[in-house]
């Protein structure tokens, strides 16, 4: 951890280390896809897919949870209502087949008014309150998506929306497989270089929100709401703002993932799925960019490292006591207990929140 | 009418489960300020534990009631161990905590309860022996088994037992103290980890007992159990004002009467646009409103802290 | 500093492509090919022992080929069995269809759900690898157009319609009550099921609906009380099946009760008590009991794994060897030459005979109705679908 700081340091004193530091990550992510396909199989470079669109999503929360301090438990709500404006309007369902031009900008949209509608009636919440409203709304809306099939047929329930339409422009379509300088740009190659890219500008885009005025505020807001009310922040406007913004990043990665998937259906949104964004952010490190990176990552790459626990189980033990996924769901229970217990700002963290997770003492903020 | 009633008494069973979780959800609150997420979970581990000690005992032909003492007895000694081992190691820690930390504890306890008991008790439906086949009691046209009236009986006198505690004994005052300021109430010769521990003792006993009630009266119960019902009373402590006790038990009830109706009417109600399946968003469209228009909810007193 | 991590990561890339160079094509052994056949169910989760029932049949199915010495093309072929775990998770069911592919598979049997199996599938089409379920029932599955995708299971317009048709004749139901638990595979078979019942001629009194994991059902039962059905029908499975029934009696409806296969479990008569009692379900296939291949494979089940067969061991058997019999017959084990022999298939296995039809789906086989009697499921009379088959 010190040395990626003091690299942090040296790139921002010089600009020419920078630059060539830039280029060798952004040629490290070029030639990852192809290496880990070569080494590892594609099966690998769809689990890197899908870690980038946790990525996007913790980082969607971390706006939310991390920056403004409100915890939302159902965060996977504007996820699936990012998937299903894009489901919803390319595929057969309603034989309709939108351009992704328009549809994740406004799967983005629509899940930002989701985030203001949720938001708007729970201002006046704090914390732990907020948390349990959340966790309805979460539920709401996926009971909702499995039922609106009747009486009128919408979401078509739980048996989901099939055939959904890839990212395509005119004839250039991401599930077709291309052969670019003797390389072969298999499907999960090419979804991988678009969610890198949307990885890449959502970082980019925290990265200065949380330097800007508008992240400084909330910050603000995080630390003690009334104080900066009294600062003359408009509290109610920024925690609308950073509802909508945490939910359209949301509401993209849904648009994205369906579109991945050629299929949605509501068991994709559960509870399980918001509280595992939720360790992401917590185990990365609570508003820290680089932080919830690291914790999308790991925990995406976690579940599959563990599938080899059942067989090693086997092997040693004779028997398989320890389900991989219970294992997997007791190390998530347990990182979150102890994150909070040893190392509240999490394993790579904000300098602020750390301050502020450390400052035991004041009980008066704490009640 | 009758169906109506029937719903009522439905409902009213229903919600004197919800209302004893919600008991546990609500001292604790009142006390800590801490919404203890894993609460549901432990009336899981108590109602598991219930079921498979009932399991084996009748297995051994003791006499049904003698069986059902002995399980519930076993039910409430491991939740309490669990409830206090629990605010021990992951609550206490953090009481000087901002308000986040404590509810991702939480939440992550709650986590790991599910799973372990997962590990304990595998992830398959389990049954719950039926100990005494359940006698049906119809008046006038209301269906109803001696096994319910039996629950619905119990669950008022646990709650009376409760409310006569708070009230009456020295404890129960130290409860109340702690609840009112924690740093004064120590200055005043109240141990307050004492009466912390207490606190979820009670919350964890009565949790227990509403978890084995429930697997009585479904004859089913499962690792995941606990979610639900958490949420549920949960609710229902916010309906009747969190930190209530008497509200909690007022919740629960209107909330299963509430639920039962709801699910019961709600198709008529809007000509078949909505139906039965929309039944669990009725419980959380409760939580939504009283909070966003009474954060007090019925019987609480105190705003400013809440909202 | 700086240069150090870039170098190390384009080392590490330049090492890992030179491995990937030599260490693909694992050296073979010479005599048998090996041919490997995919098995993709939850091994992990709630739904495990389903997974785990489909896995041990798949396995079973490849050890009784490889003891046989079955020939292809004139040369001996060992089967090898690849298992994946996709978790009963959507987005994990097509990360394990992509390992599956890598390890290039001759064929799959999977998924469980019908949520894995249909975004899989899109996966196995890609790469022209025949995908046969053991168990997804939803519809759609088949309709997406592609030419790989099979199932040797009724799926839920098939078996819908007949407990329907057995309602109207058999039970001469006239007033019916139809719960469903709100999943694609209770829902299917409750809509398929009402659709037929209304069309030949009597009431749906209620529709309601509960969760899969709901076990209080005494509202949308109230309601139902009140409608005065002569038949109850739930779509969905035992955890919900079970505590429905006891409450049936407890609020004293005196209705009988139907469902589909997912209640056709002993579990289900455990859950209900003495209330399961004339409870009936229905189960795609012959009983198992009185078929040939049947009753020997229940019986090596459980010889082999010390535990009954849950439910989908005996499809994902057959599946396997639905898969060699075309390989015998195209002479090939590559997915594209023995493909079109998929599609002709006429065989007769543990489940019955299989045929499919153009899209893949099991060609309408009789479906087995059941009732508890004495606490125990007893097969009740085999209905062999009519000409009409499946509206819709």
């Amino acid at each position: 951890m010190r040395s990626a700081v003091e690299l942090a340091r040296q790139w921002r004193e010089d600009p020419r280390l920078r630059w060539l530091g830039y280029c060798a990550v952004a040629a490290a992510l070029i030639a990852l896809p192809f290496a880990v396909d070569a080494v590892l199989g594609r099966a690998w470079v769809r689990i890197i897919d899908v870690a980038l669109l946790f990525i996007l999503l913790g980082l969607g929360l971390n706006i939310v949870v991390g920056f403004a301090g409100l915890l939302d438990l159902g965060y996977i709500a504007f996820f699936a209502v990012g998937a299903y404006t894009y489901a919803l309007l390319a595929s057969p369902q309603f034989d309709l087949h939108w351009s992704f031009l328009v549809l994740l900008p406004l799967g983005a949209f629509v899940a930002g008014v989701f985030g203001v509608l949720l938001g708007a009636p729970t201002l006046r919440l704090r914390g732990d309150y907020l948390a349990i409203v959340t966790l309805g709304f979460g539920e709401i809306i996926r009971i909702f998506l499995n039922n609106l099939n009747r009486p009128y047929n919408i979401t078509n329930g739980p048996q989901g929306i099939t055939l959904i339409d890839p990212l395509a422009l005119g004839e250039l379509a991401l599930n077709k497989s291309y052969a670019v300088a003797g390389f072969t740009l298999a499907p999960v190659h090419n979804y991988y270089f678009v969610f890198l890219a949307c990885a890449a500008a959502s970082i980019f885009i925290s990265l200065r929100l949380e330097d800007s005025r508008i992240g400084r505020a909330w910050i603000a807001i995080r630390e003690d709401e009334l104080a900066a009310g009294a600062m003359g922040i408009n509290t109610r406007n920024l925690k609308l703002l950073a509802f909508a913004m945490g939910a359209s990043f949301g509401g993209v990665a849904g648009g994205l993932f369906v579109s991945f998937q050629g299929f949605v259906s509501p068991e994709s949104f559960a509870l399980l799925d918001s509280i595992m964004v939720l360790c992401m952010v917590v185990l990365g490190g609570m508003g820290n960019v680089g932080g919830v990176v690291l914790g999308a990552a790991l925990l995406t790459a976690l579940p599959e490292a563990l599938r080899y626990a059942g067989p090693l189980q086997q092997a040693w033990l004779g028997d398989v006591y320890v389900d991989p996924s219970d294992l997997r769901m007791l190390l998530f229970g347990l990182a979150l207990v102890l994150m909070m217990l040893l190392r509240p700002a999490g394993l790579w963290p904000s300098t602020l929140r750390r301050r502020e997770l450390a400052g035991a003492g004041e009980s008066g903020v704490a009640r | 009418m009758d169906i109506f009633l029937q719903q009522i008494v439905n409902g009213l069973v229903l919600g004197s489960i919800y209302a004893l979780v919600a008991l546990g959800y609500t001292m604790v609150y009142g006390i800590l300020g801490l919404i203890n997420f894993a609460h549901g979970d432990i009336c899981m581990i108590g109602a598991l534990t219930a079921l498979t000690v009932a399991g084996a005992l009748a297995a051994m032909g003791l006499p049904p009631p003698l069986v059902l003492a002995l399980s519930a007895a076993a039910a409430v000694a491991v939740c309490c161990a669990l409830g206090v081992s629990i605010e021990r190691v992951a609550y206490r820690p953090l009481r000087r905590a901002p308000r986040l930390a404590p509810l991702i504890t939480a939440i992550g306890v709650s986590i790991l309860l599910q799973y372990s008991a997962a590990l304990v008790w595998g992830k398959q439906y389990l049954s719950m022996p039926e100990l005494v086949r359940p006698t049906e009691i119809a008046v006038g046209g209301v269906h109803l088994t001696d096994l319910q009236a039996f629950i619905f009986l119990l669950a008022c006198a646990i709650m009376a037992g409760l409310l006569w505690f708070i009230r009456s004994t020295r404890a129960g005052r130290a409860m109340r103290a702690t609840e009112q300021n924690r740093d004064v109430a120590g200055l005043m010769g109240v141990n307050v980890n004492h009466v912390i521990a207490i606190t979820f003792l009670l919350g964890s006993a009565v949790g227990a007992i509403a978890g084995m009630m429930v697997v009585l009266y479904y004859g089913i119960g499962h690792y995941f159990m606990g979610f639900m019902l958490g949420l549920k009373a949960f609710t229902a402590a916010v309906l009747g004002g969190i930190g209530n006790v008497a509200g909690a038990m007022l919740g629960g009830l209107l909330l299963g009467v509430v639920e039962s109706l709801a699910t019961g009417y709600i198709g008529d109600l809007t000509g078949g646009v909505l139906g039965s399946n929309y039944r669990d968003v009725f419980a959380f469209l409760v939580l939504i409103l009283v909070l966003v228009f009474r954060p007090s909810g019925l019987l609480g007193e105190r705003v400013a802290d809440r909202a | 500093m700086i240069r150090t991590p870039a170098v190390r990561t384009v080392l590490a890339f330049a090492v890992a492509l030179v491995l990937a160079g030599c260490g693909r094509e694992a050296p073979r052994t010479s005599g048998a090919a090996t041919v490997r056949i995919g098995a993709a169910s939850p091994l992990t989760g709630p739904q495990a022992h389903i997974g785990i029932d489909i896995r041990n049949g798949v396995a079973l199915a490849i050890e009784d080929a490889n003891a046989a010495n079955v020939e292809i093309g004139g040369r001996k072929v060992q089967f090898e069995l690849i298992a994946e775990d996709d978790e009963a998770n959507p987005t994990k069911a097509t990360t394990v269809a992509q390992k599956l592919v890598d390890s290039k598979v001759a064929g799959v049997v999977g998924h469980f759900n019908s949520g894995a199996s249909i975004p899989a599938s899109k996966i196995y089409s890609d790469a022209g690898i025949p995908q046969i379920s053991p168990s997804s029932t939803n519809p759609k599955y088949t309709q997406q157009g592609f030419k790989t995708t099979f199932r040797v299971v009724a799926h839920d317009d098939q078996q819908g319609p007949t407990l329907g048709r057995f309602a109207l004749d058999k039970l001469k139901a006239r007033s019916i009550a139809v719960i469903d638990d709100s999943t694609a595979y209770g829902q299917g078979l409750a809509d398929a099921f009402a659709a037929t019942v209304k069309a030949g001629g009597a009431k749906v009194v209620a529709r309601e609906h509960t969760t899969d994991k709901d076990t209080d059902f005494k509202a949308i039962l109230t309601r139902i009380r009140g409608r005065k059905p002569d038949l109850v029908m739930f779509g969905g499975i035992d955890p919900q099946a079970g505590p429905m029934v006891k409450q049936m009696a407890e609020l004293g409806i005196k209705a009988k009760f139907m469902g589909g296969d997912g209640m056709q479990t002993p579990n289900f008569i455990k859950l209900a008590g003495g209330a399961s009692e004339g409870a009936m379900a229905s189960i795609p296939g012959l009983p198992k009991e009185t078929m040939p291949g049947g009753k020997a494979f229940l019986e090596k089940y459980k010889a082999k794994y010390k535990a009954e067969v849950e439910l989908f061991a005996p499809m994902g058997y057959d599946a396997v060897m639905v898969f060699i019999d075309a390989m015998k017959r195209a002479g090939s084990t590559e997915p594209a030459k023995f493909l079109p022999e998929l599609g002709k298939t006429r065989y007769q296995g543990v489940i019955g005979p299989i045929a499919f039809d153009g899209k893949g789906d099991l060609v309408n086989g009789p479906i087995t109705i059941y009732v508890v009697k004495g606490g125990k499921w007893q097969a009740l009379e085999t209905v062999t679908p009519g000409a009409g088959g499946a509206k819709k």
